[in-house]
């Protein structure tokens, strides 16, 4: 029997253990497995209610959840911000009476501010699943990296990944860069000076060019959305120079499948931008299967975390 | 546990009997066999081993049988959710067709029969097979639904304060079938 502990919310990587890591990871690969059945359902969360809360665009992330929480029996309510009370200046402490007073087991929320899942979750006895806040975190994201890449490394002490793109305002960046950490993966950046920020965590080694990217050999290359919505002109001159300096343009892609190293990307991605149309054909890209992938482990985090719900 | 438990193990088949129980098993099964073909599914941990072992004594006189593995920690009655049970799932690997085959189930100990049912859901979800039987080495009675084993290997009388605890040298590095008394 596991010594676990049991826990509640999955706000961030930080705070996870290795064996709380571990043991996400190694049971998605059974639920992922029941995607080949003609029946991909299981009932084990049957009556149990997931409330999915989005206050920030995403069409991936939510449905994946969605699709996780339905395959494991779940009830799924959208509780649809842009048509909400909220819009009407509902404040957010008095959102989470409403939510409480809903008694949904799992709540899954994405936010444009840090630390607002975690406000909830301190005033719900629902599970919070943070699906990203703000530039904090996003760990269903870097659980499902960290799925995808040990699928092809099984050991994965000392491989290597390199996160390529605009590491400042990503929370990808932070939350998968920490899981790769955690689990002995070594991990460098490569972007913009004015994206690759300072006061990065140590363990990110930075990289300034893609001749310094090949010369360090990394088992995959993740690369980053460019944040358009989030660019005003003032990080870097242009989007074609971006893609000249940043972008996986041909040659680039001709030296990663020489060496067959692996593509990764959060999606959505930007064709010209961080990628061409070529790459996105590539034959060890793994963008696909990180797809599919996230349906796996967001339904093994909603089986791990244990809401207090049933505590009246 | 407090300080005035006190636990008796008493050993009810040895080593030896459990390789002629598994081999009366493995006859019992042979001589049922007709024109449907049949397929053996055990269940994690080890109804896998029981039948890997009643496949091989098969084996040996050369009848041959696909076996598949099942996992039913997802379709169980009693999971808790806001519990301290962590279940690590295990691959449920079926690699084979359950259309017109008759599958025979394996566990180790049958007991209130709520295993099984979770078996039969999760077994149907993979296919719907001709025929079910399930086969169990020891059965130890205090059904609560209405399961019956088709196979038993022994059947032993028990209380409720009695377990039945099947210990496999692969699973266990012991090997050994014990009734354990906590009073």
């Amino acid at each position: 029997m596991s010594k676990m502990k049991p826990r509640k919310d999955l706000l961030d990587i930080e705070s996870l253990s290795l064996e709380e890591i571990e043991h996400v990871l190694s049971n998605a690969g059974p639920f992922k497995e029941l995607f080949q059945r003609s029946v991909k359902k299981v009932p084990t969360l049957r009556g149990k209610t997931v409330l999915s809360l989005f206050y920030e665009a995403s069409t991936r992330t939510s449905s994946s959840f969605e699709v996780a929480a339905n395959r494991l029996s779940a009830d799924v309510t959208n509780f649809s911000v842009s048509t909400s009370s909220i819009t009407k200046g509902e404040s957010l402490l008095d959102t989470i009476e409403t939510l409480q007073a809903m008694r949904s087991d799992y709540i899954v929320i994405r936010h444009q501010s840090a630390g607002v899942p975690a406000l909830l979750a301190k005033h719900t006895r629902a599970s919070v699943l943070n699906a990203g806040d703000g530039f904090h975190a996003h760990p269903t994201q870097a659980l499902l990296d960290a799925f995808t890449f040990r699928e092809k490394f099984p050991d994965l002490k000392g491989k290597k990944i390199v996160i390529v793109g605009d590491i400042l305002h990503s929370r990808v960046a932070r939350s998968t860069s920490t899981i790769f950490q955690k689990l002995g993966v070594e991990v460098a950046v490569l972007g913009p000076s004015s994206l690759v920020p300072e006061g990065r965590p140590e363990f990110m080694q930075r990289l300034s060019s893609w001749e310094d990217v090949f010369d360090w050999k990394p088992d995959a290359v993740y690369l980053l959305r460019v944040q358009l919505e989030r660019q005003n002109g003032q990080f870097f001159p242009g989007i074609a120079e971006y893609h000249r300096m940043y972008g996986l343009n041909s040659e680039r892609l001709k030296v990663m499948r020489e060496r067959g190293t692996y593509l990764m990307h959060p999606g959505p991605v930007n064709r010209g931008v961080e990628v061409t149309d070529e790459a996105m054909g590539y034959e060890k890209s793994l963008i696909g299967t990180q797809v599919e992938n996230g349906i796996a482990v967001r339904m093994s985090v909603l089986h791990w975390l244990k809401p207090k719900t049933g505590m009246e | 546990m407090t300080q005035d438990t006190y636990i008796a193990t008493e050993e009810i088949l040895s080593p030896g009997e459990i390789e002629s129980t598994v081999a009366e098993l493995a006859e019992k099964i042979l001589s049922s066999c007709g024109e449907t073909p049949i397929a053996f599914v055990g269940i994690y941990t080890r109804g896998v081993t029981l039948a890997k072992r009643v496949v091989r004594v098969l084996g040996e006189k050369g009848h041959h049988f696909p076996l598949g593995t099942l996992d039913i920690s997802l379709y169980r009655d009693d999971f808790d959710n806001a519990g301290t049970d962590f279940p690590k799932l295990e691959s449920t690997d079926i690699p084979f067709g359950l259309e017109g085959t008759r599958v025979i189930l394996f566990d180790e100990v049958i007991f209130t029969g709520r295993t099984i049912r979770a078996a039969l859901d999760g077994l149907m979800d993979y296919g719907r097979p001709s025929k079910v039987e399930l086969a169990v080495l020891v059965d130890r009675g205090h059904r609560e639904i209405p399961i019956q084993p088709d196979y038993v290997g022994l059947k032993v009388e028990t209380k409720m304060n009695q377990y039945v605890k099947v210990r496999f040298d692969e699973d266990d590095n012991q090997e050994g079938v014990f009734l354990v008394t906590e009073s």
